[in-house]
């Protein structure tokens, strides 16, 4: 399990990144001028998530480092997750 | 017959003074000791403002303390208890200690950070008790800080909520270095069925020291700030919520149970098949009852809130769930005792406390779900019944699979045996004073005797009379139990490198182990447990 | 911590992906350390929305919008950095390193900015106009300031961090062969980004 060979993320990977990110952050602020009523919340956060993504399997390795991380990664955003959903249970059906 | 303290294997100090080479060391097994000592120190501060409480409650009325001194003593009591002595407990101790034996590593994969987590831990514990001295007097809240009142009150809340957030911290970095440790150093062989139960339990807890602790930590900070600035975020008056205040605590703090009683159940899957002299029954089921444990046990805390006005839906959520995590715990209770049928069973010691947890645990679980089913909680909620229940689980579980593990392990950390007898004598006073002391809270709670109120109605004297008296004979066998340990460090007769016949690795190395633990690493090509 | 009383303990083999683990395990816990200020205010949103949406319509879109871009581009030249030092270009990745130092105080100065600006119109707890607002938009203030704050001080740290890690590049203790650490330096500055990819939507987009 030691030696699996390091990968490099080359620079001109980065820069792809770096506009995608750039581009999504001008998309979620100009969506944001229109009223999507229910949706406002789930777009917003949808675009942020995709941007979540790529921060984390290119900029910060995932994609290329052991498979582990990902599992453990996995893991704990279902349980951070889970913690608001639960919590939700109390507050959406309040009297 | 040796008439000096141990000095041998990692008790040598390689020239430096002693003071000197503890109080820098990155070795796993000091770190285990120093957090041994320091903790047993907080545990008898602990026991003692519980004898206060029970002096204070011999009879009805004030016999001893003010009723405003009386809620500084079970907030103390509980604060020292929960936060220096049963979190930390058996992991920092025995899982410092144990886990790279177990795992036929040198050390953690950490040492420096190892030690870190120690000094976090003096740190919030300095601070903790130092709200005795300074300010306006020890929190009064009990130990779950619950807003509004503890955004209100003028006693040190502040410092204490503080010490529980450092504390949090130490228990975080703990936790991290289990886990990597365990990821990253099992001996060559050691796949992950392989491995100890002991470290599979460790695995678990430290998953949820890792994702509950911080919920808690940024908690505490919304109270600091919220006493500092008024903020209002969990005050009606400013649009806050304080029902919102007891799911954040208990959304670490429920899992924090588990943190408490998972390693403790380890412990007694490594006792249980060594002093049976047969392999453990059913060893994924109980590997995996860990994950399941540590996993269900995240989404239950809701029901410690079932009378706070949380939603009817999310109540029955809350009751459904927390029967499910009885089913996992249950589990490993059917395995130990199918290990032991048909066993030679040995009941040295550390077999007597591996069975008392059994049997005290039981008690405690089986209370639990009476806690935990809806109904009965409306009428049981905050009486001495939930006293009773959470001291069986605590006390009973984690404090008795302490002193299993600290009685099982002590030859290998020592390379010195205590008088078994007189161990064997101490356990049963102390077993017996355990049940004089806590039974009678179930029962008096079943009648109706509210917790946390220095004085009482005069038809619960009887049970609170019994009890007082069970403290004094608990005391007596804690005290009888140190004794003998003691007597056995200093001048117990030489162990041998396994005088229990164990199979693990911890086993096959000297006692007290060497620096490095190991000559060579060892390779594994069977399961822990193969008894022939 | 203590350099001078490590002994023979510590043999010469290293564990990268061990000490990689680590760093993640612990962002893990950054990550529900904020994961309670999400829950707060998913709930208080939740509770108040008309409160939160006035609330956010009185945030500085532009400015939330010119500080996304900063951090961006900061995690972009940590991550070239990184890319640097593995191909051996330490002149680069010390470059780069500094470009992100310098982004990280563009985002304080950009933040001091905008807390000033509110703080001078007594836009913060306790003030007579904060008492006069609806209970919802306090709560949507206090929540503002609590979230901002936190994640300003891991920009600080973060900064620190990395240079500590430009430091180690100088002195050749991060180099081709070695640079574990910067990576790890780098996935707490990620992480630091990844905070403020949900902060900005949910304080400054979110109507």
């Amino acid at each position: 399990m030691e030696n699996h060979k390091h990968h490099i993320v080359e620079y001109l990977t980065n820069l792809y990144v770096w506009v995608g990110l750039a581009v999504l952050t001008i998309v979620t602020i100009w969506v944001s001028e229109f009223d999507l009523k229910m949706l406002t919340v789930a777009v917003a956060l949808g675009v942020a998530t995709v941007k979540a993504v790529l921060v984390l399997m290119y900029f910060m390795h995932l994609k290329f480092d052991s498979k582990i991380l990902t599992v453990m990664v996995i893991v704990t955003l279902i349980v951070f997750l889970s913690m608001i959903v639960f919590t939700f249970f109390d507050y959406t059906f309040r009297a | 017959m040796n008439h000096s303290i141990p000095s041998g294997g990692f008790f040598d100090n390689e020239g430096k003074p002693a003071w000197l080479a503890w109080l820098t060391t990155t070795d796993h097994k000091r770190i285990g000791l120093l957090y041994f000592y320091s903790l047993t120190v907080f545990f008898l501060v602990g026991v003692i403002l519980g004898l206060l409480m029970r002096l204070e409650l011999i009879n009805p009325g004030k016999d001893l303390v003010e009723a405003q001194t009386y809620n500084g003593l079970f907030t103390l009591h509980g604060v020292i208890m929960i936060f220096l002595f049963v979190i930390p407990g058996v992991p920092a101790v025995f899982g410092n200690i144990a886990l790279p034996l177990l795992l036929g590593a040198r050390d953690v994969a950490f040492p420096k950070l190892n030690l870190l987590s120690w000094y976090l831990y003096i740190g919030g514990a300095i601070l903790a008790l130092s709200t005795l001295l300074v300010g306006d007097g020890p929190p009064d809240t009990g130990w779950t800080f619950y807003a509004p009142y503890s955004v209100k009150t003028g006693t040190n809340v502040s410092m204490a909520v503080l010490a529980a957030f450092i504390l949090g911290f130490s228990s975080i970095l703990t936790g991290l270095n289990f886990l990597t440790t365990i990821h990253r150093m099992r001996c060559p062989g050691m796949s992950w069925f392989k491995m100890p139960l002991f470290a599979w339990a460790l695995y678990a807890t430290s998953w949820i020291q890792l994702l509950a602790t911080p919920v808690v930590g940024i908690t505490l900070l919304m109270i600091v700030v919220e006493r500092w600035l008024g903020i209002g975020l969990f005050d009606p008056a400013l649009g806050g919520d304080p029902v919102l205040y007891q799911h954040l605590f208990w959304i670490y703090s429920h899992p924090a149970v588990y943190i408490m009683i998972l390693p403790g159940m380890g412990v007694i899957s490594e006792i249980m098949p060594t002093f049976s002299r047969r392999r453990i029954f059913g060893y994924k089921a109980i590997a995996y009852s860990s994950l399941a444990i540590a996993f269900i046990g995240y989404f239950v805390w809701g029901h410690h809130m079932f009378t706070s006005g949380m939603s009817g839906p999310a109540r029955i959520i809350f009751s459904i769930l927390t029967f499910l995590v009885a089913i996992p715990s249950a589990i490993k209770v059917f395995n130990w005792l199918a290990t032991m049928y048909g066993g030679s069973i040995d009941m040295k010691p550390p077999m007597l406390y591996a069975l008392g947890f059994i049997f005290l645990f039981l008690i405690g679980g089986l209370t639990g779900l009476v806690n935990g089913a809806l109904a009965t909680d409306v009428h049981i909620h905050d009486t001495y019944f939930v006293v009773g229940h959470f001291h069986y689980v605590m006390f009973g579980g984690t404090g008795f699979a302490f002193f299993a593990a600290l009685h099982y392990w002590f030859p290998k950390i020592y390379g010195r045996m205590y008088d078994v007898k007189a161990a064997t004598r101490a356990f049963w006073v102390l077993f017996t004073g355990f049940n004089v002391l806590y039974f009678p809270m179930l029962v008096v709670g079943m009648m109706g005797m509210p917790r946390r109120y220095y004085d009482y109605l005069p038809q619960f004297h009887l049970p609170n009379l019994i009890s007082t008296v069970g403290s004094w004979i608990t005391v007596a066998g804690l005290i009888y139990m140190i004794v003998v340990l003691v007597k056995g460090y200093r001048k117990g007769a030489t162990a041998s490198a396994n005088p229990w016949d164990g199979l693990t690795l911890d086993w096959q190395t000297d006692s007290p182990p060497s620096k490095e633990n190991f000559d060579t690493i060892p390779t594994v090509t069977e399961g822990p447990y193969e008894y022939k | 911590m203590n350099t001078n009383n490590t002994t023979s303990t510590h043999h010469e083999h290293r564990d990268d992906a061990a000490r990689k683990m680590g760093m993640w395990l612990f962002l893990f816990t950054e990550l529900l350390l904020f994961g309670g200020l999400f829950l707060v205010y998913s709930i208080y949103r939740y509770l108040n929305p008309e409160d939160f949406s006035n609330g956010s319509h009185h945030l500085d879109v532009f400015m939330g919008a010119l500080n996304t871009m900063v951090l961006i581009t900061s995690s972009l030249t940590v991550a070239l950095s990184i890319t640097a030092i593995q191909k051996g270009n330490k002149t680069l990745a010390l470059r780069l390193l500094a470009a992100t130092i310098f982004l990280a105080l563009v985002f304080l100065v950009n933040k001091y900015f905008e807390w000033g600006h509110k703080i001078h119109y007594d836009l913060y707890p306790g003030t007579d106009l904060f008492k006069a607002l609806p209970p919802g938009e306090g709560l949507f203030y206090v929540l503002y300031y609590f979230m901002t704050g936190l994640h300003m001080l891991h920009v600080i740290v973060g900064a620190i961090i990395l240079a500590v890690m430009g430091k180690y590049i100088k002195d050749d203790k991060i180099t081709k062969d070695n640079y574990v650490l910067l990576e790890n330096g780098g996935l707490y500055w990620h992480l630091v980004d990844l905070i403020w990819i949900y902060l900005f939507p949910l304080l400054y987009l979110i109507h």
